[in-house]
Protein backbone atom coordinates (compact mmCIF):
# COMPACT_ATOMS: atom_id res chain seq x y z
CA UNK A 1 0.00 0.00 0.00
CA UNK A 2 1.71 3.71 -0.85
CA UNK A 3 1.22 6.76 1.44
CA UNK A 4 -0.07 7.15 4.81
CA UNK A 5 -1.55 4.01 6.36
CA UNK A 6 -4.36 6.46 8.96
CA UNK A 7 -4.81 8.77 5.67
CA UNK A 8 -5.95 5.95 3.43
CA UNK A 9 -8.09 4.24 6.45
CA UNK A 10 -9.66 7.92 6.42
CA UNK A 11 -10.58 7.64 3.20
CA UNK A 12 -12.28 4.05 3.26
CA UNK A 13 -15.62 5.13 2.86
CA UNK A 14 -14.90 7.31 -0.42
CA UNK A 15 -12.97 4.30 -1.93
CA UNK A 16 -14.97 1.60 -0.82
CA UNK A 17 -18.84 3.30 -1.46
CA UNK A 18 -17.88 6.74 -2.80
CA UNK A 19 -19.08 8.69 0.35
CA UNK A 20 -19.29 12.78 -1.25
CA UNK A 21 -21.10 15.35 -0.18
CA UNK A 22 -24.00 17.41 -1.24
CA UNK A 23 -24.84 21.37 -0.99
CA UNK A 24 -28.27 21.61 -0.46
CA UNK A 25 -28.23 25.42 -1.24
CA UNK A 26 -27.35 25.10 -4.61
CA UNK A 27 -27.66 21.24 -5.71
CA UNK A 28 -24.87 20.52 -6.06
CA UNK A 29 -22.84 16.94 -5.38
CA UNK A 30 -19.32 16.81 -4.44
CA UNK A 31 -16.67 13.75 -4.94
CA UNK A 32 -14.81 13.25 -2.89
CA UNK A 33 -16.71 15.51 0.06
CA UNK A 34 -15.77 19.11 0.10
CA UNK A 35 -15.61 21.47 3.59
CA UNK A 36 -16.89 23.98 1.95
CA UNK A 37 -19.50 24.38 -1.53
CA UNK A 38 -17.09 26.20 -3.90
CA UNK A 39 -19.89 28.34 -5.20
CA UNK A 40 -22.08 29.35 -2.32
CA UNK A 41 -19.19 29.42 0.09
CA UNK A 42 -20.26 30.03 3.84
CA UNK A 43 -23.68 30.25 2.69
CA UNK A 44 -23.78 26.68 1.08
CA UNK A 45 -24.99 23.59 3.34
CA UNK A 46 -23.29 20.24 3.08
CA UNK A 47 -24.57 17.11 3.59
CA UNK A 48 -23.21 13.55 3.75
CA UNK A 49 -24.60 11.96 0.58
CA UNK A 50 -23.46 8.55 -1.19
CA UNK A 51 -22.11 8.90 -5.16
CA UNK A 52 -24.62 6.95 -7.64
CA UNK A 53 -23.01 3.38 -8.59
CA UNK A 54 -23.32 4.56 -12.53
CA UNK A 55 -22.05 7.08 -14.66
CA UNK A 56 -20.46 8.03 -18.41
CA UNK A 57 -17.22 8.35 -19.64
CA UNK A 58 -16.28 12.09 -20.12
CA UNK A 59 -13.31 11.37 -21.36
CA UNK A 60 -10.23 8.32 -21.47
CA UNK A 61 -6.97 7.70 -21.91
CA UNK A 62 -5.05 4.38 -22.30
CA UNK A 63 -1.78 4.25 -19.64
CA UNK A 64 1.18 2.35 -21.11
CA UNK A 65 3.51 3.64 -18.53
CA UNK A 66 2.15 3.23 -15.16
CA UNK A 67 2.99 5.00 -11.74
CA UNK A 68 4.63 2.33 -9.08
CA UNK A 69 2.21 -0.69 -7.80
CA UNK A 70 0.49 -0.65 -11.24
CA UNK A 71 3.47 -1.51 -13.15
CA UNK A 72 2.15 -5.35 -14.41
CA UNK A 73 -1.34 -3.66 -14.50
CA UNK A 74 -0.31 -1.80 -18.07
CA UNK A 75 -1.59 -1.35 -20.82
CA UNK A 76 -4.74 0.08 -19.02
CA UNK A 77 -7.51 2.52 -19.21
CA UNK A 78 -8.29 5.60 -16.82
CA UNK A 79 -10.95 7.89 -17.27
CA UNK A 80 -13.15 10.89 -16.41
CA UNK A 81 -16.58 9.64 -15.08
CA UNK A 82 -19.12 12.04 -14.87
CA UNK A 83 -21.69 10.55 -11.97
CA UNK A 84 -25.44 10.40 -12.79
CA UNK A 85 -25.66 13.20 -9.93
CA UNK A 86 -23.35 15.46 -12.27
CA UNK A 87 -19.87 14.52 -9.66
CA UNK A 88 -16.87 13.60 -11.69
CA UNK A 89 -14.08 11.35 -10.54
CA UNK A 90 -10.85 9.79 -11.84
CA UNK A 91 -10.70 5.94 -11.94
CA UNK A 92 -8.99 3.06 -13.65
CA UNK A 93 -11.95 0.87 -16.19
CA UNK A 94 -11.38 -2.89 -15.96
CA UNK A 95 -13.20 -6.11 -17.58
CA UNK A 96 -13.93 -3.91 -20.32
CA UNK A 97 -13.72 -4.57 -24.02
CA UNK A 98 -11.34 -1.66 -25.45
CA UNK A 99 -13.96 -0.86 -28.38
CA UNK A 100 -16.18 -0.11 -26.02
CA UNK A 101 -14.32 2.31 -24.04
CA UNK A 102 -15.74 5.65 -25.62
CA UNK A 103 -17.00 8.92 -24.22
CA UNK A 104 -20.20 9.04 -23.62
CA UNK A 105 -20.17 5.26 -22.77
CA UNK A 106 -22.24 4.05 -19.57
CA UNK A 107 -19.56 2.83 -16.76
CA UNK A 108 -20.81 1.12 -13.35
CA UNK A 109 -18.32 0.89 -9.88
CA UNK A 110 -16.69 -2.21 -9.02
CA UNK A 111 -14.66 -3.09 -5.84
CA UNK A 112 -10.99 -4.41 -7.11
CA UNK A 113 -7.68 -4.10 -5.13
CA UNK A 114 -6.09 -0.59 -5.31
CA UNK A 115 -2.70 -1.59 -4.48
CA UNK A 116 -0.79 -5.01 -3.13
CA UNK A 117 2.53 -3.95 -3.25
CA UNK A 118 4.03 -5.39 -0.10
CA UNK A 119 3.28 -8.98 0.45
CA UNK A 120 3.36 -8.82 4.17
CA UNK A 121 1.80 -4.80 4.02
CA UNK A 122 -2.19 -4.03 4.02
CA UNK A 123 -4.05 -4.37 0.79
CA UNK A 124 -5.93 -1.06 -0.68
CA UNK A 125 -9.35 -1.70 -1.76
CA UNK A 126 -11.62 0.39 -3.75
CA UNK A 127 -13.61 1.63 -6.47
CA UNK A 128 -12.80 0.89 -10.18
CA UNK A 129 -15.25 1.36 -12.68
CA UNK A 130 -16.71 -0.90 -16.03
CA UNK A 131 -18.48 -0.60 -18.98
CA UNK A 132 -21.89 -2.11 -19.05
CA UNK A 133 -22.95 -4.66 -21.38
CA UNK B 1 -38.52 -19.50 11.07
CA UNK B 2 -35.36 -18.32 9.15
CA UNK B 3 -35.10 -18.59 4.93
CA UNK B 4 -33.56 -16.89 1.80
CA UNK B 5 -34.57 -13.19 1.46
CA UNK B 6 -31.73 -12.54 -1.17
CA UNK B 7 -28.49 -13.68 -3.00
CA UNK B 8 -25.93 -13.27 -5.24
CA UNK B 9 -23.24 -14.37 -7.23
CA UNK B 10 -19.83 -13.12 -8.63
CA UNK B 11 -17.86 -15.08 -11.10
CA UNK B 12 -14.57 -13.58 -12.71
CA UNK B 13 -14.21 -12.78 -16.48
CA UNK B 14 -11.60 -14.69 -17.27
CA UNK B 15 -11.36 -18.01 -18.26
CA UNK B 16 -8.88 -20.19 -18.92
CA UNK B 17 -9.39 -23.66 -20.35
CA UNK B 18 -8.49 -27.18 -19.40
CA UNK B 19 -6.77 -27.84 -22.19
CA UNK B 20 -4.80 -24.96 -22.72
CA UNK B 21 -3.61 -25.71 -19.04
CA UNK B 22 -2.83 -29.46 -20.71
CA UNK B 23 -1.01 -27.86 -23.68
CA UNK B 24 1.72 -26.07 -20.82
CA UNK B 25 2.30 -29.35 -18.97
CA UNK B 26 2.18 -31.61 -22.66
CA UNK B 27 -0.65 -33.29 -21.22
CA UNK B 28 -3.81 -34.80 -23.08
CA UNK B 29 -6.39 -31.94 -22.37
CA UNK B 30 -9.30 -33.36 -24.30
CA UNK B 31 -9.29 -36.03 -22.61
CA UNK B 32 -8.53 -34.63 -18.73
CA UNK B 33 -11.40 -32.06 -19.89
CA UNK B 34 -13.54 -35.11 -20.68
CA UNK B 35 -12.68 -37.60 -17.79
CA UNK B 36 -13.39 -34.39 -15.65
CA UNK B 37 -16.24 -32.98 -17.27
CA UNK B 38 -14.70 -29.22 -17.25
CA UNK B 39 -14.21 -27.36 -19.97
CA UNK B 40 -12.85 -23.85 -18.46
CA UNK B 41 -12.41 -22.21 -15.01
CA UNK B 42 -12.84 -19.03 -13.78
CA UNK B 43 -10.02 -17.21 -12.55
CA UNK B 44 -9.79 -14.26 -10.94
CA UNK B 45 -8.03 -10.77 -12.21
CA UNK B 46 -5.17 -9.62 -11.36
CA UNK B 47 -6.67 -6.95 -9.06
CA UNK B 48 -9.35 -9.46 -7.34
CA UNK B 49 -8.84 -11.70 -4.45
CA UNK B 50 -11.67 -13.55 -2.50
CA UNK B 51 -12.44 -10.46 -0.48
CA UNK B 52 -13.68 -8.08 -3.98
CA UNK B 53 -15.67 -11.31 -4.79
CA UNK B 54 -17.33 -11.22 -1.74
CA UNK B 55 -18.16 -7.61 -1.97
CA UNK B 56 -19.31 -7.85 -5.81
CA UNK B 57 -21.82 -10.83 -4.20
CA UNK B 58 -22.79 -8.92 -1.33
CA UNK B 59 -24.24 -6.33 -3.26
CA UNK B 60 -25.83 -7.99 -5.82
CA UNK B 61 -27.86 -10.09 -2.53
CA UNK B 62 -28.18 -7.04 -0.36
CA UNK B 63 -30.05 -5.28 -3.77
CA UNK B 64 -32.41 -8.82 -4.14
CA UNK B 65 -33.10 -8.57 -1.11
CA UNK B 66 -34.25 -4.88 -0.91
CA UNK B 67 -32.79 -3.97 2.49
CA UNK B 68 -29.90 -1.71 3.15
CA UNK B 69 -26.38 -2.35 4.31
CA UNK B 70 -26.66 -0.96 7.44
CA UNK B 71 -29.52 -4.00 8.55
CA UNK B 72 -27.44 -6.65 8.39
CA UNK B 73 -26.23 -8.00 11.79
CA UNK B 74 -24.29 -10.44 10.94
CA UNK B 75 -21.92 -11.15 8.11
CA UNK B 76 -19.38 -14.19 7.64
CA UNK B 77 -17.15 -14.90 5.21
CA UNK B 78 -16.16 -18.71 4.43
CA UNK B 79 -13.27 -19.13 2.28
CA UNK B 80 -9.85 -20.85 2.17
CA UNK B 81 -8.22 -17.90 0.21
CA UNK B 82 -9.31 -14.86 2.64
CA UNK B 83 -6.54 -12.26 1.50
CA UNK B 84 -5.16 -11.58 5.27
CA UNK B 85 -4.36 -14.59 7.66
CA UNK B 86 -5.17 -12.22 10.33
CA UNK B 87 -7.66 -9.18 9.69
CA UNK B 88 -11.22 -10.25 9.09
CA UNK B 89 -12.45 -10.33 5.26
CA UNK B 90 -15.98 -9.71 7.09
CA UNK B 91 -15.17 -6.14 8.18
CA UNK B 92 -13.87 -5.32 4.62
CA UNK B 93 -17.28 -6.40 3.19
CA UNK B 94 -19.23 -4.82 6.07
CA UNK B 95 -17.46 -1.80 5.50
CA UNK B 96 -17.86 -1.71 1.63
CA UNK B 97 -21.65 -2.73 1.79
CA UNK B 98 -22.60 -0.29 3.94
CA UNK B 99 -23.14 -2.93 7.39
CA UNK B 100 -20.91 -1.33 9.63
CA UNK B 101 -20.63 -0.76 12.34
CA UNK B 102 -23.47 -2.56 14.25
CA UNK B 103 -23.13 -6.15 13.71
CA UNK B 104 -21.31 -9.29 13.99
CA UNK B 105 -18.78 -10.56 11.46
CA UNK B 106 -16.11 -13.40 11.38
CA UNK B 107 -14.18 -15.27 8.61
CA UNK B 108 -14.86 -19.01 8.47
CA UNK B 109 -12.99 -21.73 7.15
CA UNK B 110 -13.97 -25.06 6.09
CA UNK B 111 -12.15 -26.20 2.86
CA UNK B 112 -14.85 -25.63 0.53
CA UNK B 113 -18.12 -25.60 2.58
CA UNK B 114 -17.23 -23.02 5.26
CA UNK B 115 -19.80 -20.68 3.67
CA UNK B 116 -22.59 -22.88 4.48
CA UNK B 117 -21.89 -23.50 7.87
CA UNK B 118 -22.02 -19.45 8.06
CA UNK B 119 -25.42 -19.51 6.14
CA UNK B 120 -26.41 -22.36 9.38
CA UNK B 121 -25.12 -19.65 11.89
CA UNK B 122 -26.97 -17.09 9.86
CA UNK B 123 -30.37 -19.47 10.16
CA UNK B 124 -29.61 -19.69 14.22
CA UNK B 125 -28.90 -15.92 14.78
CA UNK B 126 -31.83 -14.87 13.03
CA UNK B 127 -34.36 -17.42 14.81
CA UNK B 128 -32.80 -16.87 17.94
CA UNK B 129 -34.54 -14.34 20.34
CA UNK B 130 -31.20 -12.91 21.50
CA UNK B 131 -29.83 -10.73 20.08
CA UNK B 132 -33.51 -9.41 19.32
CA UNK B 133 -32.14 -6.46 17.53
CA UNK B 134 -30.38 -9.01 14.58
CA UNK B 135 -33.05 -8.98 12.02
CA UNK B 136 -30.72 -10.35 8.75
CA UNK B 137 -27.78 -11.88 8.61
CA UNK B 138 -25.33 -12.89 5.41
CA UNK B 139 -23.09 -15.32 5.08
CA UNK B 140 -20.46 -15.57 1.74
CA UNK B 141 -18.71 -18.51 0.60
CA UNK B 142 -15.87 -16.98 -1.83
CA UNK B 143 -12.37 -18.60 -3.01
CA UNK B 144 -9.59 -17.74 -5.55
CA UNK B 145 -9.06 -21.28 -5.13
CA UNK B 146 -5.52 -22.09 -5.72
CA UNK B 147 -3.77 -24.99 -7.51
CA UNK B 148 0.11 -25.70 -7.70
CA UNK B 149 1.01 -25.80 -11.25
CA UNK B 150 0.99 -29.15 -12.69
CA UNK B 151 -1.07 -30.86 -10.13
CA UNK B 152 -4.27 -32.08 -10.96
CA UNK B 153 -5.98 -29.45 -8.93
CA UNK B 154 -4.93 -27.01 -11.44
CA UNK B 155 -7.13 -27.88 -14.19
CA UNK B 156 -10.42 -27.05 -11.69
CA UNK B 157 -9.53 -24.67 -8.78
CA UNK B 158 -11.39 -21.67 -9.79
CA UNK B 159 -12.37 -18.40 -8.65
CA UNK B 160 -16.46 -16.89 -7.44
CA UNK B 161 -18.65 -16.48 -4.51
CA UNK B 162 -21.99 -16.45 -3.75
CA UNK B 163 -23.54 -14.50 -0.65
CA UNK B 164 -26.92 -15.85 0.91
CA UNK B 165 -29.00 -13.56 3.04
CA UNK B 166 -31.46 -14.86 5.93
CA UNK B 167 -34.35 -12.97 7.51
CA UNK B 168 -37.64 -14.51 9.10
CA UNK B 169 -40.03 -12.09 7.80
CA UNK B 170 -42.52 -13.97 5.79
CA UNK B 171 -43.29 -11.33 3.25
CA UNK B 172 -39.59 -11.20 1.99
CA UNK B 173 -38.47 -14.49 2.17
CA UNK B 174 -37.97 -16.16 -1.12
CA UNK B 175 -36.85 -19.53 -0.40
CA UNK B 176 -38.10 -21.44 3.29
CA UNK B 177 -34.98 -23.50 4.49
CA UNK B 178 -36.89 -25.96 6.10
CA UNK B 179 -34.32 -27.73 7.42
CA UNK B 180 -30.51 -28.80 8.02
CA UNK B 181 -28.08 -31.43 8.70
CA UNK B 182 -24.43 -32.05 8.76
CA UNK B 183 -22.20 -35.15 8.74
CA UNK B 184 -18.55 -34.07 10.00
CA UNK B 185 -15.29 -36.62 10.52
CA UNK B 186 -11.76 -36.01 11.13
CA UNK B 187 -10.57 -37.09 7.33
CA UNK B 188 -6.89 -36.05 6.02
CA UNK B 189 -8.44 -35.45 2.45
CA UNK B 190 -7.11 -32.02 1.03
CA UNK B 191 -4.99 -29.78 3.63
CA UNK B 192 -2.90 -26.81 3.42
CA UNK B 193 -0.69 -25.78 5.83
CA UNK B 194 0.11 -22.17 7.94
CA UNK B 195 2.47 -20.27 5.59
CA UNK B 196 2.05 -22.72 2.76
CA UNK B 197 0.98 -21.73 -0.65
CA UNK B 198 -0.73 -24.62 -2.02
CA UNK B 199 -2.98 -27.01 -0.99
CA UNK B 200 -1.94 -30.42 -0.50
CA UNK B 201 -3.88 -33.73 -1.14
CA UNK B 202 -4.22 -37.11 -0.63
CA UNK B 203 -4.80 -38.22 -4.45
CA UNK B 204 -7.25 -41.37 -5.27
CA UNK B 205 -8.41 -40.85 -1.30
CA UNK B 206 -10.13 -37.66 -2.00
CA UNK B 207 -12.95 -39.65 -3.80
CA UNK B 208 -14.88 -42.30 -1.59
CA UNK B 209 -13.66 -41.81 1.82
CA UNK B 210 -13.65 -38.17 2.03
CA UNK B 211 -16.41 -36.60 -1.09
CA UNK B 212 -18.52 -39.54 -1.57
CA UNK B 213 -18.85 -40.61 2.49
CA UNK B 214 -19.97 -37.03 3.53
CA UNK B 215 -22.41 -35.72 0.87
CA UNK B 216 -24.39 -39.16 1.08
CA UNK B 217 -24.13 -39.07 4.67
CA UNK B 218 -25.38 -35.39 5.06
CA UNK B 219 -27.74 -36.18 2.25
CA UNK B 220 -29.14 -39.51 3.51
CA UNK B 221 -29.22 -37.70 6.91
CA UNK B 222 -31.25 -35.09 6.26
CA UNK B 223 -33.64 -37.40 3.81
CA UNK B 224 -34.45 -39.41 6.90
CA UNK B 225 -35.17 -36.53 9.60
CA UNK B 226 -37.58 -34.44 6.84
CA UNK B 227 -39.06 -38.09 5.62
CA UNK B 228 -38.25 -37.55 1.79
CA UNK B 229 -36.90 -39.37 -0.47
CA UNK B 230 -34.74 -38.37 -3.93
CA UNK B 231 -38.37 -38.01 -6.03
CA UNK B 232 -40.24 -36.04 -3.31
CA UNK B 233 -37.42 -33.24 -4.60
CA UNK B 234 -37.60 -31.02 -7.61
CA UNK B 235 -33.97 -29.89 -7.82
CA UNK B 236 -30.85 -31.15 -6.10
CA UNK B 237 -27.31 -29.42 -5.87
CA UNK B 238 -24.35 -31.10 -4.34
CA UNK B 239 -20.73 -29.46 -4.00
CA UNK B 240 -18.97 -29.48 -7.35
CA UNK B 241 -14.77 -30.41 -7.15
CA UNK B 242 -15.40 -31.41 -10.70
CA UNK B 243 -18.27 -31.88 -13.39
CA UNK B 244 -18.02 -35.53 -12.40
CA UNK B 245 -18.68 -36.17 -8.56
CA UNK B 246 -21.72 -34.28 -8.69
CA UNK B 247 -22.99 -36.58 -11.33
CA UNK B 248 -21.69 -40.33 -9.86
CA UNK B 249 -23.30 -38.59 -6.29
CA UNK B 250 -26.29 -37.96 -7.39
CA UNK B 251 -26.69 -41.28 -9.20
CA UNK B 252 -26.11 -42.90 -5.92
CA UNK B 253 -28.67 -41.26 -4.46
CA UNK B 254 -31.00 -41.93 -7.11
CA UNK B 255 -31.78 -38.15 -8.33
CA UNK B 256 -31.97 -37.96 -11.89
CA UNK B 257 -29.84 -35.57 -14.48
CA UNK B 258 -32.68 -33.51 -14.94
CA UNK B 259 -32.89 -32.69 -10.91
CA UNK B 260 -29.33 -31.64 -11.18
CA UNK B 261 -28.57 -30.03 -14.06
CA UNK B 262 -29.62 -26.63 -13.48
CA UNK B 263 -27.28 -26.61 -10.51
CA UNK B 264 -24.47 -28.31 -11.97
CA UNK B 265 -22.11 -25.14 -12.63
CA UNK B 266 -18.78 -26.65 -12.50
CA UNK B 267 -18.27 -27.55 -16.01
CA UNK B 268 -18.63 -24.07 -16.99
CA UNK B 269 -16.86 -21.91 -14.46
CA UNK B 270 -14.44 -24.70 -12.50
CA UNK B 271 -14.22 -25.68 -8.91
CA UNK B 272 -14.62 -22.75 -6.82
CA UNK B 273 -14.52 -23.92 -3.39
CA UNK B 274 -16.49 -22.51 -0.83
CA UNK B 275 -18.93 -21.01 -3.91
CA UNK B 276 -19.66 -24.13 -5.43
CA UNK B 277 -22.17 -25.65 -3.73
CA UNK B 278 -23.71 -21.97 -3.10
CA UNK B 279 -23.55 -20.99 -7.28
CA UNK B 280 -24.92 -24.06 -8.39
CA UNK B 281 -28.09 -23.45 -5.97
CA UNK B 282 -28.12 -19.80 -6.89
CA UNK B 283 -28.43 -21.23 -10.04
CA UNK B 284 -31.34 -23.50 -9.66
CA UNK B 285 -33.20 -20.10 -7.73
CA UNK B 286 -33.11 -18.31 -10.83
CA UNK B 287 -34.96 -20.94 -11.97
CA UNK B 288 -37.23 -22.72 -9.33
CA UNK B 289 -40.89 -22.02 -9.19
CA UNK B 290 -42.77 -21.11 -6.07
CA UNK B 291 -43.62 -24.28 -3.88
CA UNK B 292 -40.25 -26.37 -5.36
CA UNK B 293 -38.37 -28.17 -3.42
CA UNK B 294 -34.32 -28.20 -3.41
CA UNK B 295 -31.59 -30.48 -1.34
CA UNK B 296 -28.18 -28.72 -1.41
CA UNK B 297 -25.22 -30.27 0.07
CA UNK B 298 -22.30 -28.56 0.62
CA UNK B 299 -19.05 -30.87 0.99
CA UNK B 300 -15.68 -29.16 2.52
CA UNK B 301 -12.64 -31.77 3.18
CA UNK B 302 -11.24 -32.20 6.65
CA UNK B 303 -14.08 -33.16 6.35
CA UNK B 304 -17.78 -31.93 5.99
CA UNK B 305 -21.09 -31.68 4.70
CA UNK B 306 -24.22 -29.44 5.41
CA UNK B 307 -27.23 -30.36 3.79
CA UNK B 308 -30.46 -27.94 3.51
CA UNK B 309 -33.84 -28.76 2.11
CA UNK B 310 -35.07 -25.68 0.82
CA UNK B 311 -38.75 -24.49 -0.67
CA UNK B 312 -39.21 -21.61 -2.43
CA UNK B 313 -42.14 -19.15 -2.07
CA UNK B 314 -44.11 -17.02 -4.30
CA UNK B 315 -41.90 -14.24 -3.94
CA UNK B 316 -39.16 -15.68 -5.54
CA UNK B 317 -40.48 -14.56 -9.13
CA UNK B 318 -41.30 -11.19 -7.78
CA UNK B 319 -37.13 -11.00 -7.11
CA UNK B 320 -35.80 -12.87 -9.98
CA UNK B 321 -32.60 -11.21 -10.45
CA UNK B 322 -31.98 -9.62 -14.32
CA UNK B 323 -29.08 -11.21 -14.98
CA UNK B 324 -29.00 -15.02 -14.30
CA UNK B 325 -26.31 -17.24 -12.88
CA UNK B 326 -25.29 -18.87 -16.35
CA UNK B 327 -26.20 -15.40 -18.55
CA UNK B 328 -23.30 -14.21 -16.04
CA UNK B 329 -21.12 -17.28 -17.44
CA UNK B 330 -21.27 -16.30 -20.56
CA UNK B 331 -19.22 -12.62 -19.83
CA UNK B 332 -16.03 -14.29 -20.56
CA UNK B 333 -12.49 -13.56 -21.96
CA UNK B 334 -10.32 -16.50 -23.01
CA UNK B 335 -6.82 -15.76 -21.40
CA UNK B 336 -3.81 -18.21 -22.02
CA UNK B 337 -1.34 -19.45 -19.29
CA UNK B 338 0.91 -16.81 -19.01
CA UNK B 339 -2.02 -14.49 -18.45
CA UNK B 340 -3.34 -17.26 -16.38
CA UNK B 341 -0.15 -17.12 -14.16
CA UNK B 342 0.24 -13.71 -14.03
CA UNK B 343 -3.04 -13.47 -12.64
CA UNK B 344 -2.80 -15.59 -9.87
CA UNK B 345 0.34 -14.39 -8.72
CA UNK B 346 2.17 -17.43 -9.86
CA UNK B 347 5.53 -15.97 -11.07
CA UNK B 348 7.74 -15.24 -8.58
CA UNK B 349 10.03 -12.92 -9.61
CA UNK B 350 6.86 -10.52 -9.87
Amino acid sequence: MNGSLPLIWRKFGERYDLDGNFCETCKTAYFPARAVCQKCRRKGKLVAQKMPKTGTIISFTELSAGPAGFEHEVPYFIAIIELENKARLLSQIVDSEKEKIKIGTKVEKVFRKISDIDPEGPIAYGYKFKVVD
Amino acid sequence: MAGIIGYGVYVPKNRITVEEIARVWKKDGKAISKGLNVKEKAVAAYDEDACTMAVEAARRAVSQAGIEGKQLGAIYVGSESHPYAVKPTASIVADAIGASPELTAADLEFACKAGTAGMQMCMALVDSPVPEWLEYGMSIGTDTAQGRPNDALEFTAASGGAAYIMGKKKEEILANILDTYSYTTDTPDFWRRQHAEFPRHAGRFTGEPAYFKHVIGAAKGMMERVKMQAKDFDYAVFHQPNGKFPIKVAKMLDFSMEQIEQGLTTPFIGNTYSGSMMIGLASILDKAKKGDKILAVSYGSGAGSDAFVIETTENIEKKRHKKSVFEMFEEKEYIDYAEYAKCRKKLKSM
